[in-house]
């Protein structure tokens, strides 16, 4: 049986023509999880949740009544709060924590008849682009090339691995700084950052709330178009959530992108970038102009202070979400000592529940934002933000419809081989992602090749705001041009 | 800037973050490395720009100023780590 490596749109079209049933296709994928304990991916299995949904969505595909999710068996990732059972964004500080509700994007998920099959490993608060700031220990990427472990990125490297190791069929990730884009990049898979906005954070446990932003991870385009459309949508419950119709984004992949205009920004070719990477590039944008584009080089000033002013925006920003863990409404409470009081409780259980990424971004957000540097600082970055967004602006205004970037500046790396850089090295991952944060745009990580070694390699498609379905069918021309099939031999 | 054991020392105590005194010096040297970082961006010119306060322009929406939600006592409770006749419990606040 091979029913967990199926793609979404095949499962779908299997589903309704009767020829697989939603339990057939949940219980491969839960096979396949209980013989990949290896990797690491899954932090929480529900194998009860996802029969009782299987059942159901065999039901409802019978009665005619089946969404395109309805029977899909998906991985959710743990910064997702899923009603009862355990959301703990990969945290000691919110050890058995069980929401009392349900993430609106997991929530509509469920409602279209996808199948939850577990939640997925992650970085510790989604700090991380390695997965090895997780309480449960760190995700291995299925690609291996030599006795090393590698890492699946992060911070959805959960996620990653366990689309590109067949464990589910597509998974929920979040992105705010690239936690989306540079974990599929790593692994081979396909990951949607879509517009600041477009999916609902309610439910969704916050790190930087005007960064963060839900998306879907999968096997190819037509996949997280198909996700895409079920996860988008308005919700009064968030209020920077965007009341605009969400279109039918697989319907909008025709694979023609003749007349539209491809920008390549200077910028992001940055010294000390592998050939390879340069090369995947050059090969990227060879095959959107075969594909009839119009590719023009153009300039985005203000890349290079991308970094800096997100290692501003968003610590600061954490610091004042992760506020809220102070030991008295949910998750982990300190033992206290004879006499401590309520300072040396919040002090203590903070000190235990959080790991060193987390503490050290709180504190970094702490100080940007104290009396005396806020303006030097915080005030600053957000000045810079407004700089990086126009610099986008102004590519779309001169006709720009898409700008094409490596998504990552190397293949995955071992994990470990960070441990002793400082950790500015462990930042510069999301140099080519995190512009398209700050500026709020959609952006997409498509397989393109593979290194000399046989990792896989990644470019990124920028769209214009809401545009995702044009995106989506720039990043399909991309795909369908690159040809991308190689699949991680199993070795767990 | 530069940041020294006592600062570190103080952020950590806004932040509510117990730090063991013979790990500030590391902590410190950290902050020291990414503020470093940062420090790029005073050579930005943002004379005149605007902070960004939101990243796509909209108005955040209101709603009618009624009651939606409540009576969750069980429910807003289940998860805390002492809660004790329907509330929170926590240490002693004032003597």
């Amino acid at each position: 049986m091979t029913l967990n490596t199926l793609k979404i749109a095949d499962a779908r079209d299997a589903l309704r023509k009767g020829d697989v049933t939603a339990v057939e296709l949940t219980e491969a994928c839960l096979a396949a999880i209980d013989g990949a304990s290896a990797l690491n991916a899954f932090a929480h299995r529900t194998p009860e949740i996802a029969m009782e949904r299987a059942r159901a969505a065999d039901q409802r595909i019978k009665a005619g009544d089946a969404p395109d999710l309805c029977g899909i068996p998906l991985g959710i990732k743990d910064l997702f709060c899923t009603e009862g059972v355990e959301s703990q964004a990969a945290s000691h500080i919110l050890h058995d924590f069980k929401p009392e509700y349900e993430s609106t994007v997991s929530a509509q998920l469920r409602d279209a008849g996808a199948v939850m099959l577990g939640k997925l490993n992650m970085d510790e608060f989604a700090m991380g682009s390695s997965n090895e700031t997780s309480t449960y220990g760190p995700v291995v990427n299925p690609w291996k090339i030599d006795d090393r472990s590698l890492t699946p990125g992060g911070s959805s490297g959960g996620s990653a691995a366990a689309v590109a190791a067949d464990l589910c069929l597509g998974a929920t990730g979040t992105d705010t700084g690239g936690s989306i884009r540079q974990p599929a990049a790593f692994t081979g898979i396909t990951g949607l950052k879509p517009t600041y906005g477009r999916c609902s954070r309610w439910g969704i446990i916050a790190f930087a709330s005007s960064l963060d932003q839900a998306g879907p991870m999968a096997r190819d385009v037509r996949d997280c178009a198909i996700m895409a459309r079920a996860m988008c949508g308005h919700d009064p419950k968030d209020s920077t959530s965007a009341d605009l119709p969400v279109p039918d984004f697989e319907a909008m992949l025709t694979g023609d992108i003749r007349g539209k205009t491809i920008g390549i920004p200077r910028e992001y070719r940055m010294d000390g970038m592998p050939d390879e990477i340069e090369a995947l590039w050059a090969e990227g944008r060879a095959m959107l102009a075969d594909a009839g584009a119009k590719i023009v080089d153009i300039s985005l000033p203000h890349t290079k202070y991308a970094l800096p002013a997100y290692y501003v925006i968003a610590p600061a920003e954490a610091s004042s979400n992760l506020a809220r863990y102070d030991g008295v409404r949910y998750g982990h409470r300190a033992r206290l000592a004879q006499g401590d009081g309520i300072v040396e409780m919040y002090e203590k259980t903070r000190a235990e529940g959080f790991g060193a990424e987390v503490k050290r971004r709180v504190m970094v957000g702490t100080y940007v934002l104290s009396a005396g540097f806020y303006d030097a600082y915080y005030n600053r970055a957000r000045k810079v933000r407004t700089l990086i967004k126009r610099d986008f602006e102004e590519a779309f205004a001169a006709g720009v419809d898409a700008i094409l970037t490596p998504a990552t500046p190397s293949p995955a790396f071992g994990l470990g081989e960070m441990t002793d850089a400082d950790p500015v090295q462990m930042y510069l991952n999301d140099v080519f992602t995190v512009t398209v944060n700050l500026a709020g745009l959609p952006g997409i990580a498509v397989p393109t090749g593979l290194d000399r070694q046989g990792l896989p390699l990644g470019l990124q498609l920028i769209g214009r705001p809401w545009d995702e379905g044009d995106l989506l069918n720039t990043a399909y021309a991309l795909e369908q041009a690159a040809g991308f099939v190689s699949k991680p031999t199993k070795w767990w | 800037m530069s940041i020294d054991i006592e600062t570190a020392r103080k952020v950590a105590h806004l932040a509510r973050i117990k730090v063991e005194d013979d790990a500030l010096p590391a902590l410190a040297s950290e902050f020291n490395t990414i503020l470093g970082f940062i420090e790029q961006l005073q050579e930005v010119d943002v004379d005149g720009i605007e902070p960004m306060v939101s990243v796509e322009p909209m108005r955040l929406a209101r709603r009618d100023d009624v009651v939606t939600d409540g009576n969750q006592q069980t429910k807003v409770l289940s998860n805390a780590p002492d809660a004790r006749e329907g509330f929170f419990a926590v240490p002693k606040v004032v003597e």
